[in-house]
């Protein structure tokens, strides 16, 4: 017996994908040279998979603070905040997610996976109750690990279910904490957070809601769904990450509870971990103030994905619920969706092959992701592309391509 | 007649059918993962289904010690007479 033995399944199912010609574990772009455009095996490939949903990565003012921070500062912060003590760019940015969500106390932290595992295992603990809708993202299940609350989940997007659960509790000792996701990653479902913010109204507990995925998306402003459902006063804490509409990495938490900076001191993966580096710092208060700048970004990131959606739909391929930037194509079988991932990368299209368990309903996915910054001809490239090879594999019938 | 750890083997059975969409025959001693080949998604899913039939909470943190149908029937019991 060896320490691999236990995931040899794991490795059997990963040769298996080698062995089908590809490996999305393994792509090395030669070059990214835009937000959507970089070089595999030296073909120019349209980034499709990258959640860089308003094209900051490449935005000049961001570039510019970022370079002149680590001229200044230097490379790195070599400790935590709690030892080393907080750069003044770590303050400012605290303070403009705070102004910028409209709320007392906000908490940078490393990356966005540390985040949820943070704040979740430090608002809850032993005899304390953790409900998880149930298609939550693995940071999320593995905070809850982390806390020693107990841990119930709701059927997915189901608010009924969630009030059911609740009900169950009822009188039992002990706080109450909902979490819930703004706009779901794998097939790009936005929460009910309406209806879920009635439930926590009628039944207690607190809500917590990650928009990863919908900062700078969803929202007048770009604050997420919270805001674009009119219930941010029920939402207590809002948890996001700065590596997808900001461009960079690192995660935060926001909120009006009082007693809310006590997590400086208590949590512990906020706590043993170093900061973040100057520059990622600056490129993201730089990236957040260009969010506000442009409302536009979000208009024109919503009309993309609505063009890839609508197009994708009208082929016959099998979509998400809603157009969101998150636009996924379920395939039929593992062996088909490898080859069209595949053949959708020699395409010179690079998108996500999401396979299960990590894919709702058990079925695999091919996960675009679109950004403000993709052209409508760079779209119609990826539908073409989509139609072709879909039609080549039986995803869909060969009519449909003709109107495509 | 049935014992209590009958109906909720019988139940998980059901439940653990339901959810993998194939016919599943569950025994005390049946492991949950070699024997009933249920990944750890699908025991999640299973539990909910569980959840609803007895109108229980199974907390996702007790699952630890769970490996095999008697060890959850033995837990949804627990809980069952905790209530």
């Amino acid at each position: 017996m060896g320490l691999f033995d236990k995931h040899l399944a794991y490795r059997d199912a990963y040769k298996a994908i080698q062995d089908a010609g590809a490996d999305p574990f393994k792509v090395r772009f030669d070059a990214v040279t835009s937000p959507t455009e970089g070089v595999v095996e030296g073909r120019p490939t349209i980034l499709l998979g990258t959640n860089n949903y308003l094209g900051l990565t490449f935005d000049q003012e961001a570039i510019d603070a970022s370079v002149k921070a680590v001229q200044e500062r230097g490379t790195g912060t070599t400790g935590s905040r709690i030892a080393n003590g907080s750069f003044e760019a770590h303050v400012e940015l605290e303070q403009e997610l705070a102004k910028f969500y409209g709320r007392k106390h906000a908490m940078v932290f490393t990356t966005g996976y540390q985040a949820n595992l943070g704040v979740l295992s430090t608002l809850v603990g032993r005899g304390d109750h953790l409900i998880l809708d149930a298609d939550s993202h693995a940071s999320i299940y593995d905070g809850s690990r982390l806390g020693h609350a107990e841990v119930i989940r709701f059927r997915h997007n189901d608010p009924e279910d969630l009030a059911k659960r609740l009900r169950r509790l009822g009188d039992a000792p002990g706080e109450r904490l909902i979490v819930v996701e703004g706009v779901y990653s794998m097939i790009g479902d936005v929460a009910p957070l309406k209806e879920i913010a009635a439930v926590k109204r009628e039944l207690g507990g607190y809500l917590l809601v990650d928009e990863a995925h919908s900062m700078g998306v969803l929202g007048a402003t770009g604050r997420g769904l919270a805001e674009a459902a009119g219930v941010e006063d029920d939402v207590d804490f809002i948890v996001g990450t700065f590596s997808k509409s900001l461009g960079a990495i690192g995660g935060f938490c926001v909120s009006n509870l009082d007693d809310f900076d006590v997590m400086r001191v208590v949590c512990r993966p906020y706590m043993f971990t170093a900061s973040l580096p100057p520059a990622v710092v600056a490129s993201t208060i730089t990236a957040l103030r260009r969010m506000v700048e442009q409302p536009e970004l979000r208009d024109r990131l919503n009309r993309n994905a609505k063009r890839l959606y609508d197009g994708l739909t009208a082929m016959g391929f099998h979509t998400g619920p809603t157009a969101s930037p998150v636009v996924a194509t379920t395939i039929p079988d593992q062996e088909r969706a490898i080859a069209m991932w595949n053949g959708l990368l020699q395409a010179g299209v690079y998108l996500n092959l999401a396979l299960p368990p990590a894919t709702p309903d058990s079925r695999p996915l091919l996960r675009a992701s679109v950004s403000a910054a993709h052209t409508d001809e760079q779209i119609d490239a990826v539908l073409g592309a989509f139609a072709e090879i879909g039609a080549a594999l039986g995803v869909i019938e060969p009519l449909k391509r003709a109107r495509a | 007649m049935d014992t209590v750890t009958d109906l909720s083997l019988r139940e998980i059975g059901v439940a653990a059918s339901k959810v993998l969409g194939r016919p599943v025959e569950v025994r005390s001693e049946s492991h949950i993962g070699r024997d009933l080949a249920v990944d750890s998604l699908a025991l999640m899913n299973i539990i909910m289904e569980l959840e609803d039939t007895f109108d229980i909470s199974i907390p996702l943190d007790r699952l630890a010690s769970v490996e095999t149908a008697g060890d959850l029937s033995k837990l949804i019991n627990d809980l069952r007479t905790r209530a």
